[in-house]
């Protein structure tokens, strides 16, 4: 058999064709995205006006700003100087003039170095625990920062964060080491009642013999707070303190945003899986101060904190407002942080619990090494939610007396000098916020993605 | 010697409290009730000594004594030698008002933004993302104290409008000034009850008519027109009557429009007055709640896979027909609860209406009544028991309607 002739053999490639007119270039985008039926047409035309209307407005009263001058009144009469009258043009001289107050409030002005040092460590300090490429070795430097960073903003004796740090040692030192032999649970007690006996009693006997100040550390830690006074005596290592009125602007928002969001996380979870127990007195217990956190605006927990705490403490007990605010808002947050992880944790399969219990590990080991890491992962996008309103609500102190960027502003608009004035100041303080908030957002986005292996 | 071990004894040991799962649940419990009990006995014990040495006691009988004070928004009959009590009645209902607008705006805006978000239209899409990041972002407070500058302060003086440097807008009908803004009021006229009655009529005959239709289909599978005789019955009825009124003995519904006093401190005279207060409030929590409810619609569509559309699809239905009969019945579902919680955040947010001088309950109770009384205690308590009952029933509401609409698995 002789092999068939074969008629047709290309022997070189021909060049592909051209797509066809209609399948690409910006001609069909725009067809496909803009103008694809009349209605779209139609909503095309409208917003490509309002974005020109706003475009039109906003760029050349932004650009025509005023950077340099002493008043709104000397801003204008610059400005008619300049492009004639009425023309419409931003007074940004009264950034220029307050960026100081708004961002450090009346925090001295020499020392403004130790809030931007501060912020330095704990960029420095979180950063492996958001960025996964980070060698973990970094993390050592989590438990010191913190007393790092409360130390160069209130300043005073070094002994005071270096005490408290130490007992906090003892406690965990007693925690663990009973929580090791006899359950976790003798742990806890443990490490409370160390707390109860070892600091209180003997920190106010101190207190009674040597008639040390009190500061709010000292309320708290008294013994740390004592023995620094002693030590301070014996070895001076102390830089200028700040007292709290001096705080303000957005590292005031900062600082009560940061502390709460690190505080609210644990309650939070101690909440959620308080409401999940089968003790009918935790569930009980949990579920009513849940709602009542959450059924009551914040402004009015503020108020209470402001005005009412004196009635239940202690007569003579006067604590630091700004912490007053950071324990209010973290409880606050906490609450509402319990229901979104609540949610996660109804969301697991039951399986999952079952599965943990049949490998014999106890309640906490169960919740801490298979229950809350995928419930926690549920309830990310929640728990960042959470936080952003959190961020948001710290602007509420300014009804308590605390200077925030917007409580200045308001003192800023009732000053002679600019009074009248609420866009560009405005405008400054909301990027301020949007900047810290759309980031938390976009980098909640990216964890979900991240640990979204199971769908991967 | 005996190889027998002794068997495990039923005997009670002190530490089996702690070490057995059995008893320890029991230990826990009664470790938190004492704990919880012994911190509420110390609380209310500081609270009786500080009251003690203050030499105050709890007494909720200042509610009844005159207030003394003004409420520039009331809803009610209020005067200053009112009570303390009826203060914060108008409180309590300048809350709603502001809460109840605000809620219509918001889900208005809310739901627009977020279908908008989904258009397939790029510019439309991009600009409703922009419009949601930029008001979630940034604080609300921030919202209400920039758009009370803008209304309270920057507005024209009611001068202006006068001499002619300023004017109305809408067909000279709305007045825009740093005193509120000016709407024309309804003014009811002869016959208005009529007119009431035959609106009310008109609405029951529509919805008789959608219902009827509905049977028709669903028995005979005929489709008989909805909307256009039912806008009919709506509008028609209601215009005859108008217009027999108006002709034989004037309007029954007419509109005062405001207008600046001719003579006199410039001033506006006739229609009604929006105060700047209550509209900066109802606007930046309108514009603030809107982008949070664009999200929770954006994800309760997103949330329906698409195999529900294309299954529709497959069955015939148009897209109209999909998004109300397949798609939107089960987004529903998951975009209800989280906007029942935001209509919450906007009755507990108007607190913030302190900021710009909206007197509303926070203002009254909360404010210049504890002030005047200083019964800070008590009244701080009357204002969260407030908050703390609406939220609690509209929770309650929100649990019932989820167990209406939970899926119903076999």
């Amino acid at each position: 058999m002789t092999e068939p002739a074969t008629g047709f053999v290309r022997t070189e490639m021909l060049d592909p064709l051209a797509p066809p007119e209609r399948a690409g270039g910006p001609l069909v985008w725009l067809r496909a995205n803009l103008f694809s039926s009349w209605l779209n047409a139609i909503l095309t035309v409208i917003s490509l006006y309002v974005v020109w209307r706003v475009l039109a407005t906003v760029v050349p009263w932004a650009a025509n700003g005023i950077w340099d001058a002493t008043s709104l009144s000397n801003c204008r009469e610059i400005r008619d100087e300049l492009y004639g009258p009425g023309v419409p043009g931003a007074c940004w001289a009264v950034i220029h003039d307050r960026w100081r107050q708004l961002l450090f409030g009346f925090y001295p002005k020499a020392l403004y170095w130790r809030p931007i040092l501060a912020l330095a460590i704990f960029v420095v300090t979180v950063l492996p625990f958001l960025v996964p490429a980070l060698p973990r070795r970094l993390m050592w430097m989590a438990p010191v920062a913190p007393f790092a960073i409360f130390w160069l903003l209130w300043g005073g004796s070094v002994w005071t964060p270096v005490l408290a740090m130490a007992g906090l040692a003892v406690i965990w030192g007693v925690w663990s080491s009973v929580g090791d032999r006899h359950g976790a649970f003798a742990g806890w007690v443990a490490g409370i009642v160390a707390l109860v006996v070892i600091f209180l009693p003997v920190g106010r006997a101190f207190d009674a013999v040597l008639g040390t100040g009190e500061t709010w550390l000292d309320a708290l830690f008294p013994l740390a707070g004592n023995i620094g006074a002693l030590l301070e005596r014996a070895l001076p290592a102390s830089i200028q303190s700040v007292i709290t009125r001096e705080f303000g602007g957005f590292e005031l928002s900062f600082i009560i945003g940061v502390a709460g969001i690190i505080l609210s996380l644990p309650l939070g979870i101690l909440l959620a899986l308080g409401r999940q127990s089968h003790l009918l007195v935790v569930r009980v217990l949990s579920v009513s101060f849940i709602e009542i956190i959450r059924g009551v605006p914040l402004i009015v927990w503020l108020f209470t904190a402001s005005l009412l705490l004196n009635y239940f403490l202690p007569p003579g007990t006067n604590f630091d407002l700004m912490l007053r605010v950071i324990i209010m808002v973290t409880i606050f947050a906490g609450a509402y942080l319990a229901e979104v992880i609540r949610g996660g944790l109804a969301a697991l399969p039951k399986g999952q619990y079952e599965a943990a219990d049949a490998l014999g590990l106890d309640y906490w080991k169960s919740m801490r090494l298979i229950i809350l890491p995928q419930a926690l992962k549920i309830s990310i996008p929640g728990i960042v939610n959470t936080f952003i309103a959190m961020f948001k609500d710290t602007t509420l102190v300014m009804f308590v007396g605390l200077l925030d960027p917007l409580g200045l502003s308001n003192s800023i608009r009732a000053d002679q000098s600019w009074n009248g004035i609420y866009w560009e100041l405005f405008l400054f303080i909301g990027a301020l916020f949007f900047v810290v908030c759309f980031g938390m957002s976009r980098y909640s986005m990216y964890l979900e993605h991240r640990l979204a292996r199971d769908r991967r | 010697m005996t190889a027998t071990t002794e068997p495990p004894r039923a005997g009670f040991r002190l530490s089996l409290l702690i070490r057995d799962t059995r008893y320890r649940a029991i230990t826990i419990q009664v470790l938190a009730l004492a704990v919880t009990a012994a911190v509420l006995y110390w609380l209310g014990w500081n609270t009786t000594r500080n009251l003690a040495a203050m030499g105050k006691q709890i007494d909720f009988s200042f509610i009844w004594g005159r207030a003394g004070y003004d409420i520039s928004q009331t809803l009610i009959p209020y005067t200053a030698d009112s009570t303390h009590a009826r203060a914060a009645l108008v409180g309590v209902l300048n809350t709603l008002l502001v809460s109840a607008l605000a809620i219509v705006l918001a889900t208005v805006i809310g739901v627009f933004v977020g279908v908008l978000r989904l258009s397939n239209n790029w510019l439309v899409a991009r600009l409703m993302t922009v419009y949601v990041e930029v008001f979630r972002n940034v604080p609300l407070l921030l919202w209400i104290l920039l758009i009370g500058a803008i209304v309270i302060g920057a507005a024209p003086e009611p001068r202006a409008f006068r001499d002619g440097t300023a004017s109305m807008i809408l067909g000279s009908t709305v007045a825009v000034s740093n005193r509120g803004i000016f709407i024309p009021a309804p003014v009811i006229g002869p016959g208005a009850g009529w007119l009431a009655l035959v609106v009310v009529l008109s609405i029951a005959a529509a919805l008789l008519w959608r219902w009827r239709a509905r049977r028709i289909l669903y028995t005979s599978g005929r489709m008989v027109p909805v909307l256009w005789p039912a806008l009919a019955l709506l509008v028609l009825p209601g215009l005859a009557v108008w217009a027999g009124f108006t002709l034989a003995e004037g309007e029954p519904l007419a509109f005062d429009v405001p207008a600046i006093a001719e003579t006199g401190i410039p001033r506006f005279v006739g229609g009604m007055q929006l105060r700047g207060s209550l509209l900066a409030l109802w606007l930046a929590l309108s514009l603030y709640t809107a982008s949070h409810i664009a999200e929770n619609v954006r994800g309760g569509i997103l949330a329906i896979s698409r195999g529900q559309t294309e299954a529709a699809h497959a069955l015939g239905l148009r897209s109209g027909r999909t998004m109300q009969l397949v798609i939107l019945p089960q987004a529903l579902r998951v975009i209800v609860p989280p906007l029942i919680s935001q209509y919450l955040n906007i009755i507990k947010n108007s607190s913030l209406g302190l900021a710009v001088g909206y007197m509303d309950l926070r203002s009254t109770l909360g404010g210049i009544t504890i002030n005047q009384t200083g019964r800070e205690l008590e009244g701080m308590l009357l204002l969260g028991l407030f908050y703390l009952v609406i939220s609690l029933i509209i929770s309650g509401g929100m649990n019932l309607y989820n167990n209406h609409v939970r899926l119903r698995e076999r």
